[in-house]
């Protein structure tokens, strides 16, 4: 049996503990804003935070998160609050929309651990997660602004927010 | 399946035409649409009903229905603008109805950047005659004159003061006949309020807290998870296989074989084994676990490196002409100076971040679809005959797509779902992995291009002489032919706008050796990157400045017509009275990209700018990029604009992201290896080594002008993506004076 916290709320798992997180919160507890892009780590769709940290969840699993707390986009905020996803809205930044889930949990992890980060930082943590529809130019944008607003209200602390959605 | 079903039409109906809404739709009276003389106040589900557009329920709720995907596009959004703003309802009450495939939509294939161009004039017919039966209803209450009432968000004011709700006038307006078509009094373009702004996209919240649904969200907590191996070359097929370990792996339940498709491959499945199983994971587990002989076919020697010689030799020989003026050949022969040159662009995957996935449920006299479809039309017809059924009892409900490109034009893994539901008789859910959709996509034709021009004493061109020659779309639907259909030819070849009193444009014959396939723009990418990048070569063989002399070889402002010279061409099946190859758009957006970058100022040492121009799908653009190449080779794309000239644009923030991300997208074509092949077996299979532009390959900064215009509307999600590799090889050959001829750019900055 494992054991974890996910969203705020104590899950227990008893199945494959190879099965990737991503399969399980797709598959098992229909949490479906995490995505499937590539399955190997190489797109960041299925960005969610372990401990508050941006990891891909296709490529981790379940056994890797006993004890640990994870946060999917669903309890990054109760309805949006975010100021990642405010961002987002402000700067109208997802086409389809697929790989921004990811994205943003990227952007807040990145946020959460420096605040106030560069350009070059900000195209380093990101480089990792792929938008086909090429939304990149509005990405950085928007975690400028996010910067702004984060750095002016202090850290964003996952486990404090979020409900299950 | 809550969660979905509120998107189907089966709910719109219930929800708001049993209890008494006002119900417009349009019908087709051949091919130009009409307004639909009647209001149903009993819409049925039978194929003779109107095509329901909007319905304005009793408690003021603007229902308006979404008949194109959305894929990015916001196309949701811009239906719902045209019609809100015509018939001057308050956007906090519209809600939009994502449309099942049904024929009495018209044309649903969300392809060839057309939904605006074919659909703003019946929509906004739609919503002025909702506003003018409000206005009507009003008066009729009121018993005063028509005139003496106007409607504005969701409230119609009589010239005294006193006002009606459209909710309040719903039940009354039942009973009012909606006007002709061309009765209806249309906003003027001063009055749109909706239209021609940036307002934010329908979908912006769900996306961003992570509610969108798309094809793989669809809950039905009992489909079974199916995942296929298919034959890894084009035309091959299942010699055997072992499925003993598959299914001995907990959570397997089931293996099936899935016939090889017959004829031409049109959107039929590959063939291959099925994993059924009861989620994903195991259905991974159980993939690796199952071992397939495959008996490969006539495609099994396909060879990318011997492919490409083949393609270079053909446009090294004269062939078929597909448009002549003058005697480019006479006059070339003659010529003692001349520029030469061949290029070369392989073949690439659409890779929408959402590989393809769909659900299916087959029922003894229907099947239910769900799918990231860009043509749910395709799915019904494709399902249909997959399954032995009428077309018309295939249920296609369309869900979100993760990014198109054109890959979810071909609906063959909805018949993958459907034929598995068949053999298992629960539902499927076929969920293709990134590698499948690299390694099983209809690929973007591999092509090679010859061109040869010379030169009057002034540098300008006076012959121009060019040759193409890539495996053909056409093969998709007509096995074995090797010849592109005009309408592949007309993507930038036959149209090109080089003002020359001798040209000669030729095509070559090419075999597809695997499935092919629309990609963003189709073969305007590599047309585009060829004739752009001569026109840079010859600029700089005359010594001129690029941009100078770009503006000098498409010539004077003029209206062009190619099948004067009886070119087979149909100008994207666009009226050319309407969307006639008016070079001066093309110049102006020209003027407008170089201005904007400031073209002309002094740039440091390893820095170049490069501009680009092309006309595609009625639509102009041209892009300029500034690049930094380092002296060991290293490339950083600094920043880019672009001018866009689409006509009348519904949404201007759309407009510019369609743009950004066009640009990004053919970014693509010259930074990825590409799609290679050898045995008939594609080598790439992940994002680690079919690369795909990162946020660390693009400009940080894609400065984009929409140009105001009122001329009818064009284009967008696919024009801004042939001129990027172009103007970005300018950008480099100004930067450090190497050419590329051949994508991708890969190694050669380093030699
Ligand atoms: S799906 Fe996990 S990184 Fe791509
Ligand atoms: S918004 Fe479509 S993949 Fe990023």
């Amino acid at each position: 049996m494992i054991t974890f916290t996910l969203n705020g709320k104590i899950r227990e798992f008893a199945g494959d503990p190879t099965t990737p997180v991503l399969w399980y919160l797709r598959d098992e507890v229909q949490l479906t804003g995490p995505k499937f892009g590539c399955g190997m780590g190489q797109c960041g769709a299925c960005t969610i935070h372990l401990n508050g940290v941006a990891q891909r969840s296709c490529i981790l699993p379940i056994a890797a998160i006993s004890g640990s707390k994870i946060t999917t986009i669903e309890g990054l905020s109760d309805d949006g609050e975010h100021a990642v996803q405010q961002a987002w809205i402000e700067h109208k930044v997802p086409q389809c929309g697929f790989c921004q889930c990811g994205q943003m949990m990227q952007a807040a992890s990145l946020l959460a651990s420096n605040p106030t980060p560069s350009d070059d930082e900000i195209v380093q943590s990101m480089s990792g997660n792929i938008c086909r529809c090429g939304t990149y130019p509005r990405i950085h944008k928007a975690i400028k602004s996010a910067s702004k607003v984060m750095a002016s209200v202090g850290y964003y602390v996952p486990e404090k927010t979020g409900e299950e959605a | 399946m809550s969660k979905y079903f509120d998107l189907t039409r089966r709910n719109f109906l219930k929800s708001s035409a049993a209890v008494g809404a006002l119900v417009l739709g349009t019908c087709f009276a051949g091919a130009a649409p009409r307004m639909m003389a009647g209001v149903l106040t009993k819409p049925s589900e039978s194929s003779k009903e109107a095509n329901l557009f909007v319905a304005l329920r009793p408690d003021g709720i603007v229902e308006i229905t979404c008949h194109r995907s959305e894929m990015g596009q916001q196309i949701r959004t811009a239906i719902a603008q045209i019609v809100a703003d015509e018939m001057e309802a308050s956007w906090d009450k519209v809600v939009v109805i994502q449309a099942k495939g049904d024929l009495k939509y018209g044309d649903q294939n969300t392809d060839g950047s057309r939904s605006i161009r074919y659909n703003m004039q019946r929509l906004r017919e739609m919503g002025a005659s909702v506003r003018h039966m409000m206005r009507q209803a009003a008066a009729t209450r009121w018993n005063v004159s028509l005139d003496e009432c106007s409607a504005e968000q969701h409230i119609v004011t009589h010239s005294s003061g006193k006002t009606l709700t459209y909710a309040e006038l719903v039940s009354d307006a039942l009973n009012i006949t909606p006007p002709e078509t061309d009765k209806i009094p249309l906003k003027k373009r001063s009055e749109w309020r909706y239209i021609n702004t940036a307002m934010a996209h329908i979908d912006l919240k769900d996306i961003v807290t992570g509610k969108a649904t798309f094809a793989a969200d669809v809950l039905e907590p009992n489909a079974h998870i199916a995942m296929i191996i298919r034959p890894p070359v084009v035309g091959g097929k299942v010699k055997s296989f072992d499925a003993k370990a598959a299914k001995a792996i907990d959570g397997v339940i089931d293996v099936i074989e899935i016939p090889a498709p017959k004829g031409a491959p049109v959107f039929q499945p590959k063939g291959g084994i099925a994993i059924v199983a009861k989620n994903t994971w195991a259905a991974m587990k159980g993939r690796r676990a199952l071992s397939i002989t495959w008996d490969d076919g006539k495609n099994g020697d396909y060879n990318s490196e011997a492919f490409k010689a083949s393609l270079l030799a053909t446009v090294a020989t004269p062939q078929k002409s597909v448009r002549e003026i003058g005697d480019a050949v006479n006059t070339l022969a003659k010529a003692n100076d001349k520029l030469v040159a061949d290029y070369y662009a392989p073949h690439l995957a659409q890779a929408p971040m959402e590989p393809p996935c769909a659900t299916a449920m087959y029922y003894k006299d229907r099947v239910d679809v769900w799918a990231a479809t860009q043509n749910p039309q395709a799915d019904m017809e494709t399902v249909g005959s997959m399954v032995g059924m009428a077309k018309e009892k295939i249920n296609v409900h369309v869900t979100l797509l993760g990014g198109g490109f054109g890959r979810k034009s071909k609906p063959d893994f909805s018949a993958e779902a459907a034929y598995i539901s068949m053999k298992t008789g629960h539902a499927i859910r076929v969920q293709w992995t990134r590698e499948d959709d690299i390694q099983h996509a209809f690929y973007h034709a591999v092509s090679a291009q010859h061109i040869e021009a010379s030169f009057d004493k002034n540098g300008a061109i006076d012959a121009y002489l060019h040759r193409t020659a890539f495996s053909p779309l056409a093969s998709t639907f007509i096995q074995d032919t090797t010849r592109p259909l005009s309408a592949e030819l007309r993507l930038g070849f036959t149209d090109n706008p080089i003002n020359t009193p001798n040209m000669k444009l030729e095509n070559g014959a090419a075999p597809a050796k695997t499935r092919v396939g629309w990609m963003r723009s189709v073969s305007n990418v590599f047309h585009a990157f060829a004739i752009q990048s001569f026109i840079a070569e010859a600029a700089h063989k005359a010594g001129r400045d690029q941009k100078d002399y770009l503006l000098e070889t498409i010539g004077p402002d003029r209206i062009v017509d190619v099948t004067e010279e009886k070119a087979d061409y149909d100008n994207y099946g666009g009226d050319k009275a309407v969307y006639p190859l008016d070079i001066s758009r093309l110049r102006h957006v020209i003027e407008k990209a170089a201005e904007m970058s400031g073209w002309g100022r002094k740039l440091p040492k390893g820095r170049g700018l490069g501009i680009a121009a092309h006309r595609s799908f009625l639509t102009y653009v041209a892009t300029v990029v500034e690049v930094e190449v380092s002296n060991s080779g290293d490339l950083k794309i600094i920043k880019s604009w672009a001018s866009i000239d689409a006509g009348t644009v519904v949404n201007t923030d759309t407009v510019k992201n369609q743009v950004q991300g066009g640009s990004i997208y053919g970014l693509t074509a010259a930074i990825s290896e590409g799609i290679t092949f050898d045995k008939g077996r594609v080598q790439q299979s992940n994002f680690h080594d079919y690369r795909v532009p990162r946020m660390s390959d693009c400009p940080l900064e894609i400065e984009v002008e929409v140009v105001q215009s009122d001329a009818a509307p064009a284009g967008v999600g696919e024009p801004p993506t042939p001129v990027y590799a172009p103007a970005l090889c300018n950008a480099i050959f100004a930067a450090c004076g190497k050419r590329i001829r051949q994508l991708p750019i890969g190694d050669q900055l380093r030699t």
